[in-house]
């Protein structure tokens, strides 16, 4: 049925539901008035400096201030014992572990914090922080976590070594933190065991750094006359930050206010609560002055929130045909020399039992070891949900691995294992109901849109030449979207999340969310939301987030759970003023309720379409008192939001890459994503973060890794060594998709924006390894720089000319 | 203390006066002295170009720049790039190509860009990708930058016509 | 990321830097480009009591041609280089040797004086001037000498400089006929160091090498030119095999430092392969 012109007028008005229409964050971002931490200047403001441990393990035996304090312009050098007095020279971490605030007594990694010069201006302090003078005993360090429960290995944490338990069950070693296991470890032994094909393979995922291109840092500001404490952070969560902060300081979380500004990016980064923050929120406390603190980039990588460190061996059983009956896997998790790996209370590893990905895999054990080493604490999700980076590379590595072992082509050895469209809600063997998928039409897509075929009879031809080509596949299942309360919870505050929505007078609106936009594009994708929901324009429809003071309680914005936990609540809450705004229009139509439908920015009388009320019409006389009877004023509604399930995005990808045997460089010649997370709210920003993350996928895979040398010591913590590539080297990203709603959210919509990450890393090293899978290799570690990739040529013989 | 400085220089069409110590970076004196907080700190050791300005028309990174370098010179920022309440072609074209994400790295990228466009009015993507490539940026892969800039190339190209 | 304080010297001209640097010894040190030395400040591995900003010196910058050859002020930037009609006609592996430096940015501020002066094995002018068989014009309180890129490059970080000289012009040959040049380099992203590098400057007669010289960029503690190499190519017909054997005795003569971007093993193999590359791109643009 064709629409009218004037509904689809009225529909385009709205610039609702599944638009491109352009951000209306950027208007401020292209004048360079955006406000990130670093613009925030107070009165009075004075400047943090951290003193940092040159060593990865050693005990402090004496700290001097004398020299420091005596320069002019500082104010204060706190260190732990400074701190102890309040109880805040440790902290809990969201990891079940404490942290040391300020090192007491020993360090445990390579810049860790020990000291804090608080001083008049960045200068100065930057000066001072060098006055200070600490003298270490240096002490063994623990770099490999295949070393840290040796019986011989040095005790990392002297504080917790005689504790049976720490967090997550009981421990075995000093360093060890916890074991986690998921599935049927006996049935999965035992399919193992009479399996007609087994296939086993190192899993490795290396310590890595999102490095989003502002570093963490806050202005902490305390008014004694008032005892109300403010926070400006960077923080992707402010509402956890603000009880956090309570809990650690005794103040009531009334006094405390939290406010994330603009942030220049966080991937994950900026979760957890850092000592840095810590510290200024004490020193303000202290002098009753605002301080500011913000990391350089150096601090930034080498100290604050890294992501992956798992070690892993990845094994599944299948039939003599390919299709899998068993997967196993065990992982060494190096967490550093503290807990504070950002999971909820019940999943010390993430989401890792995903792990069974796109595929019908009837019996799966997992098992995952945590370890202390002397290294930096954090353990974040890197632009992932976390621990679904690894689980996704584990399968869908595996998968390829296995498709070599049977001689059954990896597009196909996948539909073979594919959940079926007829299975969803399909329940895996590790307890996850997937909502719903559509695997297999995916990929026909996209080795359509890819000419599969033409590309093997290209790679046959090179291979020929002793020329190397790979063709990678990644058919991904994410799970994103924390999380069901009864699942998932920080600290005990449940993961649901938050929006209330207010409807003024003459139709515009202002809704505000727990959650807190890094980039993605909130302030325009909920306000499409709401405006579908309500009939209402979405350029009207302001939308905030990051006060703590105003929003509703919420647990921010990771694991792309802002669409599927807070876009819900946002169109559930606007359903809510939908019905009191039917009650009205019933009123005033002298009809009733029943006889109304609605229809995108009205309710009409079913039979009378000349009979109508606008929305715009109904917020008017919300205010007024012509209200059915007993009705009171006012159009607004709050929705916390308890998702019933996660949801699961899901996409097929296709990369090909050319190799220099004589090199090892890697070009990355096309990559072909098409991607599902159910309905679209805004197909130019989902798009865009796609692009996004498929270039942090390009960067981890080919690239990123933060290397250490066996005393500890950091080798590559700038961006000299980190890499984030440039325009130069990013490759042309294209892409497609499908659209399969999640059947359990409000509007059908499941995360996005870290699909690309977790299924991109996988199917560039599927390239990379096919590259070389005609001369036996199955298996090649990240990252895949031209050193690495070399070594493999050399291995194989193939890095020389012929004239050599 | 080390002696201070008068710095005298030309801000987005301004004049301004700058008392200084030599070791002051630039990007520290429009930030913290000129209330010009467009410019951003992002790794501080000249990688990743979020703190772009234009120096005597030349695109540098004020991280690695003397204020007291910067006698007499004209520096252009992204404050200075809207005229008269119209903004510039790249600004409309970053937000028109879906250029930008969290914003941070944009002031970098836009100055340089008007650079870029200065020297080569009608860029290929190579060309683009080659001398943005001082520029990082961790959202958006690129590609929309690269169509932005396109964009401003066109429509000014088009206005010169 | 702060630098330690210093005091800022910006001379009018060279002569009075060269009094500053007389004054002051080893406590000063001369800014170019600064994008070296200030990065530097700020990890504050380097702490120079004094600064002499070669900035304001405008008798420092600017290309011309003299005879046979090319007089580039030390001051001229990487973009200077690239943006020269004269360069790109006259010496044209400086263009491609300057657009594998840095990045844009970098290349607004970078000077071909500052990257040789600094003594960098790392920095990509020093095997460039070595191939081109470049000097450089070093004024001092002594007055003014000319040494070859030869004779100019000692060790890491350390080069025939005297404490009070500036390098204040840099004098290329112009190509001769029939000449062919190119400069492979392997990094592994824009604004990296080379991996491995290697410069070749190569004049053909008919099929016989007539002339040529590759020099090498961080195969060792100053970039160096592989002299065997040169010699086993002279006079030979230019083929696979005098390629190979170049290569093997270029990759004979490396001693690169272990890094990030590799292990000696693939460092020397590298700048074997970057050699293979460039003396071929070199034989194609000199016919």
């Amino acid at each position: 049925m064709a629409a009218s012109p004037d509904l689809i007028e009225r529909e385009a008005a709205l610039q609702g539901l599944g638009v491109s229409r352009l951000r209306k964050e950027d208007a401020r971002f292209i004048r360079g008035q955006g406000t990130f931490i670093d613009d925030i200047k107070l009165p009075g403001m004075l400047f943090g400096a951290m003193v940092r441990s040159p060593y990865a393990h050693a005990r402090i035996k004496s700290i001097n201030k004398d020299k420091a304090l005596a320069m002019p312009g500082v104010t204060a050098v706190l260190v732990a014992d400074d701190l102890r007095p309040l109880g805040l020279h440790w902290m809990p971490t969201i990891g079940g572990d404490t942290q040391a605030v300020l090192a007491d007594e020993k360090v445990c990694f390579q810049m860790q914090e020990v000291a804090m010069v608080i001083a008049s201006d960045r200068y100065t302090a930057a000066d001072a922080a060098d006055m200070v003078e600490v003298e270490y005993e240096e002490l063994p360090a623990i770099v490999d976590p295949h070393k840290a429960m040796d019986d011989d290995a040095p005790i990392i944490r002297e504080d917790i070594a005689d504790k049976d338990e720490v967090s997550h069950g009981p421990r075995t070693h000093p360093n060890h933190i916890f074991t986690w296991e998921a599935g049927d470890k006996d049935a999965t032994d035992a399919v193992f065991d009479n399996a007609a094909v087994t296939v086993k393979e190192e899993i490795l995922n290396p310590r890595v750094h999102p490095c989003p291109i502002e570093t963490c840092g806050c202005v902490a500001s305390f008014d004694k006359v008032t005892g109300q404490l403010t926070v400006n952070v960077t923080s992707q969560v402010p509402h956890l930050f603000r009880t956090v902060l309570a809990m650690l300081s005794g103040i009531p979380e009334s006094k405390i206010r939290v406010i994330s500004g603009d942030i220049g990016g966080g991937f994950g980064n900026k979760v957890p609560i850092y000592p840095g923050y810590v510290i200024a929120v004490v020193a303000s406390i202290v002098t009753g002055l605002p301080i500011k603190w913000i990391e350089s980039r150096i601090e930034n990588i080498s100290t604050t929130g890294f992501a992956r460190d798992y070690h892993g061996i990845g094994e599944l059983a299948a039939d003599k045909d390919g299709r899998i009956k068993a997967l196993r896997f065990f992982a060494l998790a190096d967490h550093g020399a503290f807990n504070s790996h950002v999971s909820a209370t019940k999943l010390p590893a993430g989401l890792f039992s995903i792990c069974t990905g796109s595929y019908d895999i009837p019996t799966a054990y997992c098992r995952v070891d945590a370890v202390y080493t002397n290294k930096a604490p954090g353990g974040v999700a890197y632009r992932c949900s976390l621990r679904v980076t690894e689980a996704v590379y584990l399968i869908e590595r595996m998968i390829d691995i296995l498709a070599l072992k049977v001689g059954v082509d990896k597009a196909e050895i996948r539909r073979r294992n594919f959940i079926k469209e007829d299975m969803f809600p399909y329940n895996t063997s590790l307890g996850w109901t997937v909502d719903s998928g559509s695997y297999h039409n995916a990929l026909d897509k996209v080795l359509k849109a890819v000419d599969y075929e033409g590309l093997l009879k290209e790679q046959a031809e090179k291979r020929a030449n002793g020329e190397l080509m790979g063709i990678g596949i990644s058919t991904f299942t994410e799970i994103v979207g924390a999380g069901p309360t009864k699942v998932c919870d920080i600290l005990g505050i449940g993961l649901f999340d938050s929006c209330e929505i207010r409807v003024n007078p003459t139709g515009s609106a202002i809704a505000r969310f727990g959650t807190m936009s890094q980039g993605q594009g909130h302030a325009t994708t909920y306000a499409q939301i709401i405006a579908t929901e309500l009939g209402l324009p979405s350029d009207e429809i302001q939308i905030e987030e990051g006060d703590t003071d105003t929003a509703p309680y919420g647990a921010g914005t990771w694991g792309s759970r802002s669409t599927p936990v807070g876009g819900a609540a946002a169109a559930l809450a606007a359903r809510k003023i939908r019905a009191k705004a039917q009650k009205i229009a019933a009123h005033l139509l002298e009809v009733g309720e029943a006889d109304l439908e609605w229809e995108i920015d009205r309710f009409k009388v079913k039979g009378n379409p000349t009979q109508t009320k606008t929305m715009k019409e109904i917020a008017m006389v919300a205010h007024t008192g012509d209200l059915p009877e007993g009705m009171q004023q006012g159009l607004d509604a709050s929705e916390y939001y308890d998702p019933p399930n996660l949801t699961f995005p899901f996409g097929a990808y296709v990369c090909v890459v050319d190799i220099d045997r004589f090199t090892g460089e890697t070009k990355v010649r096309r990559f072909y994503a098409l991607d599902d997370c159910g309905t679209r709210i805004n197909p130019m920003i989902i798009e865009g973060q796609i692009h996004g993350g498929l270039t942090e996928a390009f960067a981890v895979a080919f690239g990123q890794e933060i290397p250490f040398d066996e005393n500890g010591n950091h080798l590559g913590n700038s961006l000299m060594d980190y890499f984030i590539p440039t325009s130069f080297e990013t490759p042309h990203w294209e892409t497609d998709e499908t659209v399969t709603p999640s059947p359990h959210h409000p509007i059908g919509a499941k995360g996005v924006a870290e699909s690309p990450h977790v299924g991109g890393i996988p199917c560039f090293s599927n390239a990379v390894v096919d590259a070389f899978a005609h001369l036996g290799v199955t298996h090649m570690d990240m990252p895949h720089s031209a050193y690495r990739v070399w070594q493999q040529c050399k291995a194989l013989g193939i890095d020389k000319h012929a004239d050599t | 203390m080390a002696n201070k400085h008068t710095v005298s220089f030309k801000l987005n069409g301004n004049d301004v006066d700058v008392v200084v110590e030599a070791r002051e970076l630039l990007i520290h004196t429009l930030r913290e002295r000129l209330a010009t907080t467009g410019p951003h700190i992002g790794c501080e050791t000249t990688h990743c170009g979020a703190c772009t300005v234009d120096l005597d028309g030349a695109s540098v990174k004020s991280c690695t720049v003397l204020t007291v370098q910067c006698q007499d010179a004209e520096v252009l920022t992204i404050e200075g790039l809207e005229q008269n309440g119209e903004l510039h072609a790249l600004q409309e074209g970053f937000t028109q190509e879906h250029g930008l994400q969290c914003g941070y790295c944009t002031p970098g990228m836009i100055t340089r860009a008007y650079r870029l466009l200065q020297e080569n009015p009608n860029p290929s993507e190579e060309d683009i990708r080659y001398w943005m490539a001082g520029n990082l940026c961790r959202c958006t892969g690129y590609q929309n930058i690269v169509k932005a800039v396109q964009f401003a190339a066109e429509k000014l190209s088009s206005a010169q016509a | 990321m702060i630098p330690r304080s210093f005091e800022y010297h910006a001379p009018q001209s060279v002569s009075e830097a060269i009094e500053l640097l007389q004054k002051y010894g080893d406590t000063a040190r001369l800014l170019a480009g600064g994008h070296s030395l200030i990065p530097m400040m700020k990890i504050r591995f380097a702490e120079p009591e004094h600064l002499v900003d070669l900035g304001k010196v405008a008798e420092l910058r600017g290309i011309r041609e003299q005879g046979k050859e090319l007089r580039i002020g030390a001051m001229t930037t990487e973009n200077d280089l690239i943006w020269s009609t004269l360069v790109q006609q006259k010496c044209p592996l400086l263009v491609e040797a300057a657009r594998l430096i840095g990045d844009p940015q970098v290349r607004y501020k970078g000077t071909l004086g500052g990257d040789i002066s600094h003594g960098d094995p790392g920095n990509d002018h020093p095997a460039i001037m070595l191939a081109l068989g470049a000097s450089f014009v070093l004024v001092g309180s002594n007055g003014e000498r000319v040494v070859a890129a030869d004779d100019f490059f000692v060790d890491t970080y350390v080069t025939a400089l005297e404490p009070d000289e500036v390098l204040t012009e840099i004098r290329v040959p112009v190509l001769a006929k029939n000449t062919g040049w190119c400069y492979a380099k392997l990094k592994r992203k824009i604004g990296d160091f080379a991996t491995a590098a290697a410069a070749v400057v190569l004049t053909m007669k008919g099929d016989t090498v007539k002339e040529v010289a590759i020099a090498l960029t961080n195969a060792g503690a100053t970039a160096f030119r592989a002299r065997e190499a040169e010699d086993s190519l002279r006079g030979k017909k230019f083929d696979d095999a005098a390629i190979a054997e170049a290569a093997r005795l270029v990759m004979s003569i490396c001693d690169p430092a272990e890094d990030l971007r590799g292990d000696v093993e693939y460092k020397t193999a590298m700048t074997g392969e970057m050699t293979r590359r460039a003396l071929r791109t070199a034989r194609d643009r000199a016919i």
